[in-house]
């Protein structure tokens, strides 16, 4: 009896309520607030506003909740939601010396002005679970949290100049430079318009802030393993606030619009020099929303492999394949088209498995042949 | 239908984007126009570049279809069609002759196609050649030299290795003499009702951001080689509900000793033959057979 494929509208209807079930849990357990989870998972949440390349702490914590803690599902719902969004226009440069910062470090020098500031950090935890945590902070009796003591919190405008820039002075490092193509003012904006190969610095380091992180973490892993190795040194790492700013048409002036926080690292890497051009250092660039200090640093490491054209070094490694790295960067597309693979393909397959029989078929039959023919001769 | 968002669901604008990204499909037979695809709210690889195209050619009086493995009922088939019911309200059909606008994955409808209809196919890998080349830089300058002599390799080295060509979907078509052209994963069965179709055939491509189209009466030739041309599956088996001999066979195992039958994948076909009064071995087989 043919039982048909039919009753797919009922069938996802009951697979929406078991899913909003099954999110809720048990409901003797109160329900997560999004403002817990804004407060309480902040990594969870920057991760899915960097990737989701929309900065709101209180959207991304909702699409967290609704996910159910899947962050690739809240990057998507995050995306599905920015892509309707209007634009106003673009944002002015960020100025990243201005920083309020948290947490300022650099691996290359002692002491740097404006100072080493270590933050809110895993860095120094040791890994042991903390069974305290598993209690309510009342019956723990918590010790009150540190202030960041006024010389921690580096907060005077243009008071932590860029630790690249000491070196940049000196003509120790190569200049800043957008791209390749740094005479068109135009940024590229890889959400309105499709990407092409060769692509400049700007769509590659767009690409990297909003590619996912496992991928662009095991990617830098890869250089300094020796896949395309660039000798990188964490040049300076900054956590903090800064402001954006907006300038209207019909001002013509900047405004201040808002503050955001961010991550931002800048490598120095391998120099490059000739017989007639003086040797220094190369850079690699990191940026993303809240406080991703992985993303980041895989990021700056991608971002310096992904130079080697540019920098006359043979394209050897994955991580310095431009089509490769920006092609599977993304998330939502991996996710998209790996999982798609759930929907039917019976078609295919049945074409497949014709086939398949078809040269068995052919094979056994050839095998036959050659056995009567053996019978025949003896 | 829904007021939130704009009538299906794309601004405006958008929808003049991919209008003319499908202008230039129709102008270039065959060629793969990139455009801006914009992130949908359903995932890539679930049909995001056809529900664009549809999106952008749908209008408030045209009568959609949306078909999965050829039929109406499958689970992606029921969302997709029920996306655009919400946000647009357009009448929805299952007959292939009532519908304007067809949106398919995976099959070509049996019932043959008319003028004034478009059939949209959601497309997943839209470059006929990134098997043989995976890098899009190679794929566009071999396109652009007609260069497909990769391709007639592929095909020959089937033939020396299997004695035929080994490629049983997604079979590559020249378009209109020029463009060597992925028909998407349909079956090679359906490869002929590409060629010289009354109907406008749109592909979109939303994770690989890329728009191409078949215009109407336009040739369309399955590669092959003129000792080994191009033939399509045949089945030993009849449709067990309407008894079709001429149409691509699901096979629906129905136990776990092997038994087996073979049904129609168009499901607006086989029921209309049904409904006709025709007649597979299996078509009155005791009570709610074909629910
Ligand atoms: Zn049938």
């Amino acid at each position: 009896m043919y039982v048909a494929v039919k009753g797919g509208e009922k069938a996802i209807d009951n697979a929406h309520r078991l899913l909003a079930e099954e999110r809720r849990g048990d409901k003797e357990v109160p329900e997560l607030g999004t403002d817990q989870i804004k407060e309480q998972l902040g990594r969870a949440v920057d991760r899915v506003m960097t990737e989701g390349s929309l900065y709101d702490p209180k959207l991304a914590a909702l699409a967290i909740k609704q996910a159910a803690g899947d962050l690739i599902e809240a990057i998507f719902l995050i995306r599905a939601f920015r892509t309707t969004l209007p634009r106003f226009g673009y944002s002015a440069p960020l100025n990243v010396e201005n920083m309020r910062a948290r947490r300022r470090i650099s691996a290359t020098f002692k002491d740097v002005p404006g100072g080493q500031v270590l933050g809110p950090t895993f860095d120094y935890t040791h890994r042991l679970l903390d069974f305290a945590l598993e209690a309510e902070a009342d019956e723990r009796g918590d010790a009150p949290f540190p202030t960041q003591t006024s010389a921690e919190v580096i907060d005077l405008p243009g008071n932590m100049p860029r630790v690249l820039a000491q070196l940049s002075r000196e003509g120790l490092i190569e200049a800043a430079t957008p791209g390749t193509d740094e005479d068109t003012a135009e940024v590229g904006d890889i959400t309105r318009a499709p990407r092409t190969f060769p692509a400049d610095r700007d769509i590659r380091l767009q690409t990297l802030t909003r590619g996912d992180e496992g991928f662009l973490l095991a990617l830098g892993y890869s250089t300094q393993r020796g896949y395309g190795r660039t000798h990188p040194f964490a040049g300076e790492i900054r956590v903090g606030e800064v402001t954006v700013e907006f300038v209207p048409e019909e001002l013509g002036f900047p405004i201040e619009i808002g503050e955001i926080t961010i991550t931002e690292c800048e490598m120095i890497n391998q120099f490059s020099g000739s017989a007639t051009e003086k040797p220094k250092f190369t850079r690699g660039y990191g940026l993303g929303f809240g406080h991703v200090e992985r993303k980041a640093m895989s990021m700056a490491l991608v971002d310096r492999s992904l130079r080697a054209d540019e920098l006359g070094e043979a394209r050897t490694a994955p991580a310095q394949d431009e089509e490769f790295v920006l092609s599977h960067s993304d998330n939502v597309e991996a996710t998209g088209f790996v999982e798609h693979l759930k929907l039917p393909h019976y078609v295919d397959f049945q074409s497949e498995l014709e086939l398949v029989r078809k040269m068995r078929a052919a094979v056994d039959a050839a095998q036959d042949n050659q056995t009567d023919n053996i019978e025949a001769a003896e | 239908m829904t007021d939130a968002y704009n009538f299906a669901y794309l601004d405006e604008q958008t929808k003049r984007m991919i209008r003319r990204a499908i202008l230039k499909a129709v102008a270039i037979p065959g060629y793969q126009v990139p455009f801006a695809a914009r992130e949908m709210p359903m995932p890539y690889g679930w049909g995001t570049g056809g529900v664009q195209v549809t999106a952008a050619v749908l209008g408030r009086d045209d009568v959609l279809k949306v078909i999965d493995q050829g039929s109406d009922d499958t689970t992606n088939a029921v969302s997709i069609r029920s996306f655009f019911v919400k946000t647009t309200g357009v009448a929805t059909t299952d007959k292939t002759v009532d519908a304007t606008v067809i949106q398919t994955r995976h099959r070509i409808p049996e019932t043959p196609l008319t003028a004034g209809q478009i059939l949209v196919y959601q497309v997943p890998i839209p470059e006929p050649l990134r098997f043989l080349e995976p890098r899009e830089t190679e794929t566009r300058r071999m396109h652009a030299l007609e260069d497909y002599g990769l391709m007639h390799v592929k095909l020959y080295e089937d033939i020396s290795k299997h004695g035929h060509i080994a490629t049983t979907y997604a079979y590559p078509v020249k378009v209109n003499g020029r463009y060597v052209t992925d028909p998407s994963p349909t079956p090679k069965f359906d490869n002929p009702k590409m060629n010289n179709s009354p109907a406008l055939q749109l592909f979109g491509a939303g994770r690989e951001k890329r728009i191409y189209a078949i215009p109407p009466f336009t040739e369309v030739v399955s590669l092959d080689f003129e000792d080994h041309p191009f033939a399509v599956q045949t089945w030993d088996n009849d449709c067990a509900l309407c008894g079709a001999t001429d149409t691509f066979l699901d096979e629906i195992i129905t136990d776990d000793r092997g038994s087996r039958m073979y049904v129609c994948s168009d499901s607006d076909y086989c029921q209309d033959r049904q409904a006709e009064g025709h007649q597979g071995d299996q078509s009155s087989s005791g009570s709610g057979a074909a629910a």
